[in-house]
């Protein structure tokens, strides 16, 4: 008997724990300083959780030592909708971004397609207290992408060329499509897509890549500055309708610690960058090569 | 949304994402592991613990097992297997391995433990009897290693039940859907709802193998009334006692 009642005792207590924790939750997403930059000096530096955002938060992070910024990184938080909270509270101050991604964020109704339109919208749309230096010419933009074989199979060039086969096909791609504009969300209300079924992977990283390839989805969110794109002969379908739009690299600061400095070293780098030297990069982050050293070599290749 | 609107919103309890459905797909992965880990593990035990061979070899991996980073391997497992498992089992098969190898450390170590540990007198009195080294196995070790047996499993139990939300990383059902697409979504109540059910699910098993116990385990056996019985009863065996003692 005794046994059951501390069962039922620890159940209580468990239950009791995580509704507490729970009510506190609410909105806030993650608690920290206030709104707009961490406390102190340093700059907290985060990054989403694929490697790409990773490499440019890391060349973000060396080119602002070498202009003598105290930096602090954090990387690998999550998904736009996790770590734009966390740069909103103040828990970091700086990351790398996307331009049209980070638009449909803020204004899911937003049609701006093009990289001009995207930033002026963008600027417009940022709330108080978080702005963003220039864009780069460098893109990399979510695109579906079929295997060579499914391509010919079906007949598709374009994302609407999927709409009478759908529902054969399998989706695959990150847990966060599943609620967003720019994923599940738009594919069926701007394209009319129902894909008979959506499988949560990762963000353009190894799983959503081999299950692509062996078959086990048809249809994956990958990355236009993906070097297994080409490698692998993938079929990148064209979005006729402009769901996905231009996705130019841009940082997007806390205002609070944003100063000349910080400017000029990210307007530098963002101006520096291209979207062949992305490809490049990522294939050597895919072969292994620490993000350190791929970082540190472009820079030093780019003259920054 | 807080947690307690999460869990008392209608909508999370129908349809095909459904807590009820996650909850069943949980049980699903946890039993099928389970079972499997069982297969492997009890006659593995049981012939360690009859005849004392590679006890050091299989314990000694057997714990070696336990120290696999599951989600680690999870990964691994799938970028390799991929190529070779056609269709939806590529993110089943790989999931299930992981629990099997998670659950069998526990059930193993139980099992042949429990049959080592069987008590000498009761081992001594039936082969006095003329039972063979077969009965003794059936009849007396098994019986008495059934405590430890059973506390195996529920070691086992508890960690796949909790430990089976990664199979949601890799696409997945079961409650772990909840705890990565809340983190994804940033719907954190949805991930907290995730984490309570998990936590529920597993003291609701831990209930049941508590019963389980109570049922399968011969009365004469069960802990408690084993740590009532060194008190002498009666003069006579307070005497016994002495005497065993002072020779």
């Amino acid at each position: 008997m005794r046994k059951l009642t501390l069962t039922v005792l620890s159940a209580a207590s468990v239950i009791a724990a995580l509704a507490l924790s729970g009510c506190a939750t609410g909105d806030q997403a993650l608690s920290g300083g206030d709104a707009g930059g961490s406390p102190g000096e340093e700059i907290v530096i985060g990054s989403a959780d694929f490697s790409e955002s990773q490499l440019i938060a890391t060349i973000y992070s060396l080119a602002l030592q070498d202009a003598g910024v105290e930096v602090r990184e954090q990387f690998n938080i999550g998904s736009r909708e996790v770590y734009i909270a966390a740069l909103q509270d103040g828990s970091i101050d700086l990351i790398p971004e996307y331009s049209g991604a980070l638009l449909k964020h803020f204004d899911p109704e937003s049609k701006a397609s093009t990289s001009e339109d995207v930033v002026d919208e963008l600027s417009d749309a940022l709330p108080e207290g978080i702005e963003m230096y220039d864009i780069s010419e460098a893109q990399d933009k979510d695109i579906l992408a079929v295997t060579e074989d499914t391509a010919t199979q079906y007949d598709l060039e374009t994302i609407s060329d999927l709409e009478p086969v759908a529902s054969e096909l399998i989706l695959g791609g990150p847990a966060e499509w599943v609620t967003r504009v720019n994923g599940v969300v738009g594919l069926r209300d701007v394209y009319g897509l129902e894909f008979k079924e959506f499988v949560s992977l990762d963000a353009g990283g190894p799983l959503t890549m081999t299950a692509l390839l062996n078959g086990q989805i048809q249809v994956a969110d990958v990355f236009s500055t993906d070097p297994a794109l080409t490698a692998n002969n993938l079929v990148a379908l064209e979005d006729d309708k402009s769901l996905f739009a231009a996705e130019n690299i841009v940082p997007v600061i806390a205002s609070a610690k944003s100063s000349d400095t910080v400017q000029e070293t990210l307007d530098a780098v963002s101006a520096a960058l291209t979207t062949d030297a992305l490809i490049e990069m990522n294939g050597k982050a895919a072969e292994g090569t620490s993000l350190g050293e791929i970082a540190r070599e472009w820079l030093d290749s780019a003259g920054l | 949304m807080t947690l307690l609107e999460w869990l008392t919103d209608p909508a999370n309890w129908t349809g095909p994402g459904g807590i009820p459905v996650q909850i069943a797909y949980q049980l699903f992965y946890t039993f099928l592991s389970l079972a499997i880990a069982s297969v492997i593990a009890i006659p593995l035990g049981i012939f360690i613990g009859f005849t004392g061979k590679g006890e050091a070899i299989v314990a000694g991996s057997a714990n070696a097992l336990r120290a696999l980073p599951t989600l680690g391997l999870l990964i691994l497992l799938f970028l390799v297997l991929a190529p070779w498992i056609a269709g939806q089992l590529v993110f089943v098969v790989p999931t299930i391995i992981v629990l099997v190898l998670l659950a069998i450390p526990p059930i193993l170590t139980g099992t042949y433990t429990g049959i080592q540990s069987a008590d000498e007198a009761a081992v001594d009195a039936a082969r006095g009897m003329g039972y063979t080294r077969t009965q003794i196995l059936w009849r007396v070790q098994m019986p008495c290693a059934l405590p430890l047996l059973i506390s195996g499993l529920r070691g086992s139990t508890l960690q796949v039940v909790s430990t089976a939300t990664v199979a949601a990383y890799v696409g997945l059902q079961g409650l772990g859907r909840y705890i990565i697409d809340g983190r994804a979504q940033a719907d954190f109540a949805q991930m907290a709802g995730g984490a309570l059910l998990v936590a529920l699910l597993a003291l609701a098993l831990e209930l049941l193998f508590s019963i389980l116990g109570r049922v399968l385990v011969s009365p004469g056996l069960r802990r408690t009334t084993r740590r009532r019985r060194p008190q002498p009863t009666d003069t006579a065996t307070a005497a016994l006692t002495t005497l065993t003692a002072a020779r």
